[in-house]
């Protein structure tokens, strides 16, 4: 049966679509703006006879998902920003052995300890792999409460589709904004694809072992190009996105995340005044929906990039959109989030073409 | 009496061991401790519930000699995975395989944490006193005036620190039930070592808590020293830092006898 309509906050969202999804083994290390998530799993998982362990770091947390990964169980971890960056190695290890699991991630601003408020900041490291090694984890990137639970849902299957680290990259805003949400109902876990190959002893069956260290003559390199299939098809299959008003518009304002939520209200506001804006927002951050905004990218349009960094998923813009339209960006770095106000003062700078808010991309 | 009874086999190759050759150094301690972990593995009977957890460092390729389901885990990581491993699947016995730079320096912390929440975990810990795979670097057992690559004229405790005794350390812990130090430098050493990893796995069967087993362990090539020097190394200089013997014990075992 699917829940009741309830008001929860963002952090708890997730930790109670995780339990419902199958997640089963929580390992994780405070850190605000996340810390409600793991205190509401310390008591969900003594409800669902899951595990929660509250770990001694970032590092050893992801290394305990790295085993009850390997173990066969739905696990996760979650943080943010400066204690995502101590999961890499763990992150890239999981990659190397092919293991699913849900890494969240509620950014706040840096570099270093930052600050504790909502940021886009870590882009590049989400979505370029982030650890060292030839590799990608998918990203998705929730906009709401309700979209959270779906996401997570989505990123726990997705993991385990792929045998590949998937990121739920939200910020200190989606971790602690109260909404009213829905979830769908448990999973039975009995009805899951069967793994074959984890480790659960060797009876009946010769040992396995599971390594991420080839040494052998072209090993490393067969392994990579086949990693590089996986990739390739998440690429060509996993792209998701959503755009609203963008059959007439004139501008399409690119945001994902809480900074979409911030431009969509500007572009209500700006379509009162009769300006033509529309929203593109990418769902999946990698695989970037590449084929869809370049589709959007024509016709004259301008396409104005909003994000709460100094300009890093505009990288993307330019690579999916090219000389096609002009590219236009607004940044705001470290932990402040624009009004409505400031995105439609840009946007509208944008429409005139005066340079007043944001700058033009030269590509 | 038939010749099916009067040869009785005391000596064989055991299950939990692959029959491939080691890439072990001739002299080398690592052999004599995998084949120990095995002959254990064999007489309780678990080979086949076993999950284990080898180090980087020179056993980062155990999964090629041991005989049973094993990952690879980060560089002092071994721990914290074999946490997440014994958490899914508690009615297994696992176990991870380190060495000194892996479980006393890198992953000081997943070591003292995990034993401290008394995990139902067994480490085997190889104490050589040098990292070998890199190449004869320090160790954070490296005893002191050893040389080491990373130690010229000797380890010097006001410039390289002191040798750690992470085995005393996790021993003041409540998680941990058992700890010992062994040697494989001697023959009667090797049999005391095989007591203890025995009963390690015993106290872990036994859902005791967190056990450990140290065994001092000569590496010839990075000491420098014949296979035989290096024995008598363990045995007449590495012990006056580390002390073999029982260090914990609440496992209780003895009592009941």
């Amino acid at each position: 049966m699917p829940s009741e309509k309830m008001l929860m906050r963002g952090s708890n969202v997730v930790g109670e679509a995780a339990v419902r999804a199958g997640c089963r083994y929580y390992f994780g290390y405070p850190i605000t703006p996340q810390n409600e998530l793991p205190e509401y799993l310390s008591a969900r998982m003594l409800d669902v006879g899951g595990t929660f362990i509250q770990g001694e770091s970032e590092v050893a947390s992801i290394n305990m998902v790295l085993g009850a990964s390997v173990a066969g169980g739905r696990t996760m971890t979650s943080s943010s920003s400066p204690g995502i960056s101590l999961k890499q190695e763990g992150i890239s290890y999981m990659v190397g052995m092919e293991l699913p699991a849900v890494i969240v991630n509620m950014m706040r601003g840096g570099p270093g300890l930052g600050n504790i408020s909502a940021s886009a900041a870590d882009y590049f490291q989400a979505t370029r792999g982030g650890g060292h090694g030839d590799y990608r984890t998918p990203v998705l990137a929730p906009a709401s409460c309700q979209e959270l639970v779906a996401l997570t849902f989505a990123a726990f299957d997705l993991a385990d589709k792929y045998r590949n680290p998937v990121m739920l990259l939200g910020d200190g805003l989606m971790g602690q904004v109260m909404e009213p949400v829905v979830f769908p109902d448990f999973i039975d876990l009995k009805d899951l694809p069967k793994k074959d190959w984890i480790l659960n002893g060797c009876e009946g069956r010769e040992p396995r072992a599971l390594f991420s260290m080839l040494l052998g003559q072209g090993e490393l390199h067969q392994h990579n190009l086949d990693l590089q299939k996986k990739y390739d098809q998440i690429t060509a299959e996993e792209q998701r996105w959503k755009t609203k008003n963008t059959d007439d518009a004139d501008i399409i304002v690119v945001a994902y995340g809480t900074a979409a939520r911030v431009a969509e209200s500007a572009m209500n506001d700006l379509r009162a005044e009769g300006l033509a804006v529309g929203l593109f927002r990418p769902i999946t951050l990698w695989p970037y929906p590449i084929a869809a905004l370049r589709e959007l990218a024509q016709k004259g349009r301008k396409i104005a990039v909003f994000e709460l960094c100094m300009g890093q998923m505009v990288e993307d813009v330019v690579l999916s959109v090219g000389e096609r339209a002009g590219i236009y960006f607004y940044g705001v770095p470290g932990g402040v989030i624009p009004t409505p106000a400031e995105v439609a003062d840009f946007l509208r700078s944008v429409a005139k073409g005066d340079g007043k808010v944001g700058r033009r991309i030269e590509v | 009496m038939s010749a099916e009874v009067a040869y009785k086999q005391v000596f064989g190759w055991p299950d939990s061991l692959k029959k491939n050759p080691t890439h072990y150094c001739p002299g080398c301690g690592h052999s004599i401790a995998h084949r120990l972990v095995a002959e254990c593995l064999d007489e309780l009977g678990v080979r086949e519930k076993t999950i284990g957890v080898p180090p980087v460092g020179c056993a980062v390729l155990a999964y090629n000699y041991f005989n049973f389901d094993m990952v690879e885990a980060p560089h002092g990581r071994a721990l914290a995975v074999a946490t997440g491993i014994k958490r899914v699947h508690p009615d297994k016995l696992v176990l991870t395989y380190q060495g000194d730079g892996d479980l006393a320096a890198i992953g000081t912390a997943e070591t003292i944490h995990a034993a401290n929440r008394g995990e139902r975990i067994t480490t085997i810990f190889i104490n050589n006193a040098i990292y070998g795979m890199t190449g004869g670097q320090m160790a954070p057992t490296t005893v002191l005036g050893m040389n080491a690559t990373t130690t010229p004229g000797g380890r010097d405790p006001r410039l390289h620190g002191n040798p750690i005794d992470i085995s005393r350390m996790l021993a003041v812990s409540n998680g941990v039930v058992y700890v010992e130090r062994c040697a494989v430098s001697s023959f009667k050493q090797i049999r005391k070592a095989k007591k203890a990893i025995k009963k390690a796995f015993q106290c872990q069967l036994d859902d005791l808590g967190f056990s450990l087993v140290e065994l001092l362990s000569p590496c010839p090539t990075n000491w420098k020293m014949s296979s035989k020097a290096a024995w008598a190394w363990v045995n007449e200089e590495m012990v006056k830092t580390y002390p073999l013997g029982v260090i914990k014990d609440e496992t209780g075992y003895e009592d009941k006898k």
